[in-house]
């Protein structure tokens, strides 16, 4: 085993570990954080598998500010959790099914690091040997994003407007009725 | 068989226990957290996928000639910035929902809304 499979392993099962000890948690504080961590190890991973630029969006993006939203959230809402008593044999049932099917289908997958599979075989090959003369930029994530599928990007900045539009609506009109009582 | 599949196995259980929660917990905090889990489980899928065995990141350098496919990494890009606007959007609603009904447990609401209607 090379050092990059037992990197992979590890990080692998530590994240499902962080996830393990996070359904058995009830403070909603240690969970938040406890989500953090799992974006940030999964952060680490990517760097593992060499999406470099995925490493460090999900690290300032997943692992920062959807923390501090969910903190932000918890100091509004209060951080005890009541517990209830649900059943919990239907979920469990549930998602042993559903993880089943999944499973019987990555058999048809092929194997991780297979360069011969069929999604290296159809686009990839053009943007990796291409774009620099095309494009001029040594990072070809950043060629595909900006450049090649630019209308994606477009599609995701309005997005994150449409999202934007959406929580002022829903907190600041809330804002100023409750600071016109007082 | 088990070093090429573990990653998609792995990632299958993630899901399913992000699943999990978002199916069994009545906090809805804890919901969004599950529906996160869920989402970064998906993230990992994708980038399985485009690891090639002994590539380096797709940053185009002399002496390297093997290289990750940079498709996935977009789409994923983008999946992270959409997913983050998604939780915001959740988040913000459950704040509305702690003002209106003094509580973010999904059980304690519908009771609320059955003594309503009761009356």
């Amino acid at each position: 085993m090379d050092i990059e499979t037992i990197v992979n392993i590890s990080l692998l099962t530590m994240l499902a570990l962080t996830v393990v000890v996070l359904i058995r948690m009830k403070s909603l504080l240690a969970i938040a954080l406890s989500s953090g961590v799992y974006s940030f190890l999964s952060a680490g991973l990517f760097v593992a598998m060499d999406a470099v630029d995925v490493a460090f969006t999900e690290a300032a993006v997943g692992a920062g500010i959807t923390t501090i939203l969910l903190l932000v959230t918890i100091a509004i809402t209060g951080r005890e959790q009541t517990v209830s008593k649900h059943k919990r044999f239907l979920p469990i049932a549930v998602i042993t099914i559903t993880g089943a099917a999944l499973i019987y289908g990555t058999l048809d997958m092929p194997p991780y690091g297979d360069a011969k599979a069929p999604i290296h075989t159809h686009v990839a090959p053009h943007y990796l040997t291409q774009s620099s003369e095309e494009i001029g930029i040594p990072n070809v994530v950043t060629s595909v994003l900006a450049s090649y599928r630019g209308y994606d990007t477009l599609g995701e900045v309005v997005v994150i407007f449409t999202a934007a539009v959406g929580v002022l609506l829903l907190l600041g009109n809330a804002a100023k009725r409750s600071g016109r009582k007082q | 068989m088990i070093t090429g599949y573990f990653n998609y196995w792995v990632v299958i259980i993630l899901m399913m226990m992000g699943f999990y929660i978002v199916i069994s917990d009545s906090n809805l905090i804890k919901k969004i957290i599950g529906l996160n889990i869920f989402q970064t489980s998906v993230f990992i899928l994708f980038i399985s996928m485009s690891k090639v065995k002994g590539g380096t990141a797709p940053i185009l350098i002399a002496g390297a000639d093997v290289y990750s496919n940079p498709l996935p990494h977009v789409l994923i890009l983008t999946a992270i910035v959409v997913g983050v606007s998604t939780s915001a959007l959740g988040l913000a609603i459950i704040a509305k929902i702690h003002r209106a009904y003094g509580t973010v447990d999904e059980t304690i609401i519908h009771e609320q809304d059955d003594l309503q209607d009761e009356n």
